[in-house]
């Protein structure tokens, strides 16, 4: 069983959302880690790139495959977590306190189409 | 339409144990245990056991059973004693390749067996037997009467005779096997080969006794490996897949396998088409290329000169485990497959520099 938690929400493609403010930060979920194994690279994308909801804006590869991380909302690249590009497997340690970037949201409305943890676990139950 | 994976005779210890499963050539196979680079590491490191029950065992026997294999097989079985195995390829008149294999050449004179790839087994038998018409031979396809496990790495030959007890392992040389007795009296082929760039043996048993060995295995503390790693260990050594690296549009003169082929023999199938390719250079090559970048490049991604001219495609890469860096074989275009030329991967959305390397990207370590 994979976990998921509370509070957060969560995309179909397996990201995870924290929202701060104005401010979502983006994760992928535990189940998508699981999935993946071994997480040798995440490919990030720079500060200040403006990014669109369903939108691939880099990958998280394991040792077999890649899994595209789709913007969960629209805005802007804050910050990228620089610690993964090291150790990428902090991933595969802990899924929810591994973000991978923080995007300034430019429209919040959008974080209603995310799943809550309880839809979530329908999802990848 | 998904047809019926088949399963081997350890199938049901794997999904036990919970290895990942999932489907390949056919069969429902292991992919990982306990993860691809603990796994990779075990055997680079200590030995770890795979199940490769899925490989085909083709016997070929008779009176022309010598001729008959020198004839459709790429390197020469006319010189190979008894105990003694040879790499090398079937290939189509065209010099594309049918399948890359093992030939075993066996104690009772004109007795061969072909060891082949699970997705090719039926292909291969077929193309076998129609080839066979005319000549004195038997062409048996015993494939599921046999189960296969690989013990890899540099604690192999002390796992498999301290654990398996068999004696013999010890004498045997890289690419030489000998006949052991299982418990019950039934034929038992152990070999020191394998597809791992590590010493290793490969034991060819019945089903029955496989599992008996995959369970004392298991016992001792062997590390169970999935296809998973099997992968990323023949990838480094530098050793073609069928499939990626070689295949009727793949050559082994394209693939830098050139040794394999014994173009001084009278003749075998696809030779004319070799020396061909031969003389006049292969239009594309499978070569090695190393990225600066720790972005991986996966089949089928464009490989591109400076200026975005595409000139081949990835056929295998990884993030290198045991030398920590971004890897893969490409086929390319000749002109751009010296070494030192630099190449450009295009993975996703952006463009990663490269430069083509020796394939062999690990040292391997065979008991020569």
């Amino acid at each position: 069983m994979s976990k998921i938690v509370d509070g957060l929400l969560y995309s179909e493609s397996h990201e995870w959302v924290k929202v701060d403010g104005n401010v979502a930060i983006v994760g992928v979920s535990d189940y998508a880690q699981a999935e993946l194994g071994d997480i040798t690279y995440v490919d990030m994308p720079d500060v200040d790139d403006e990014v669109k909801a369903g939108d691939d804006f880099g990958a998280v590869e394991s040792v077999k495959t890649s899994s595209e991380i789709v913007a969960p909302v629209s805005g802007k690249i804050i910050a990228c977590n620089t610690e993964l590009e090291d150790r990428p497997e902090l991933i595969n340690e802990d899924a929810y306190a591994a973000w991978i970037v923080k995007i300034e949201m430019s429209d919040s409305s959008e974080l209603d189409s995310l799943l809550n943890a309880s839809a979530y676990t329908k999802l990848v139950g | 339409m998904e047809e019926q994976l088949k399963q081997t005779c350890l199938h049901d210890l794997h999904v036990r144990a919970g290895a990942r499963m999932s489907p390949f050539a056919g069969y429902d196979m292991p992919i990982q245990y306990s993860g691809i680079i603990d796994e990779h590491n075990a055997v680079r490191n200590h030995a770890g056991v795979f199940d490769v029950s899925h490989m085909g065992e083709i016997f070929i026997s008779g009176g022309d059973a010598e001729k008959f294999v020198n004839h459709i097989f790429t390197n020469d079985v006319r010189d190979l004693a008894p105990g003694k195995i040879l790499y090398g390829m079937l290939l189509y008149e065209d010099g594309g390749t049918v399948d890359d294999l093992l030939v075993y050449r066996e104690a009772e004179p004109q007795h061969y067996l072909l060891v082949v790839n699970a997705s090719n087994i039926a292909k291969d038998f077929d193309w076998i037997v129609k080839q066979a018409e005319g000549w004195d031979v038997r062409v048996d396809n015993q494939s599921d009467s046999w189960g296969q496990i690989a013990v890899q790495g540099p604690e192999a030959e002390q796992t498999v005779r301290d654990v398996l007890g068999f004696a013999g392992a010890g004498a045997l040389k890289f690419y030489e096997f000998c006949d052991q007795k299982a418990e019950d009296g039934s034929r038992v082929i152990l070999s020191r080969t394998g597809y791992t760039g590590e010493d290793g043996f490969e034991i060819y048993a019945s089903p029955a006794n496989i599992r008996r060995y995959w369970e004392a295995l298991m016992s001792a503390g062997v590390k169970p490996c999935g296809l998973g790693c099997r992968d990323t260990l023949r990838f480094e050594a530098g050793l073609p897949l069928y499939g990626d690296e070689l295949g009727p549009e793949i050559s082994p003169v394209m693939a830098g396998l050139s040794m394999f082929c014994k173009l001084d023999k009278p003749e075998f199938i696809g030779r004319d088409a070799l020396v061909a390719q031969k003389a006049a250079g292969p239009a594309r090559k499978i070569v090695g290329i190393e990225l600066q970048d720790n972005a991986v490049p996966r089949a089928g991604y464009p490989v591109e000169l400076e200026d975005g001219t595409e000139v081949g495609k990835v056929t295998t890469g990884y993030h290198s485990i045991s030398l920590d860096k971004s890897l893969c074989f490409a086929l390319v275009d000749s002109a751009h497959a010296a070494l030192g030329t630099p190449l450009n991967i295009r993975i996703r959305k952006r463009v990663f520099p490269g430069t083509v390397v020796k394939k062999r990207f690990y040292q391997t370590n065979y008991k020569k």
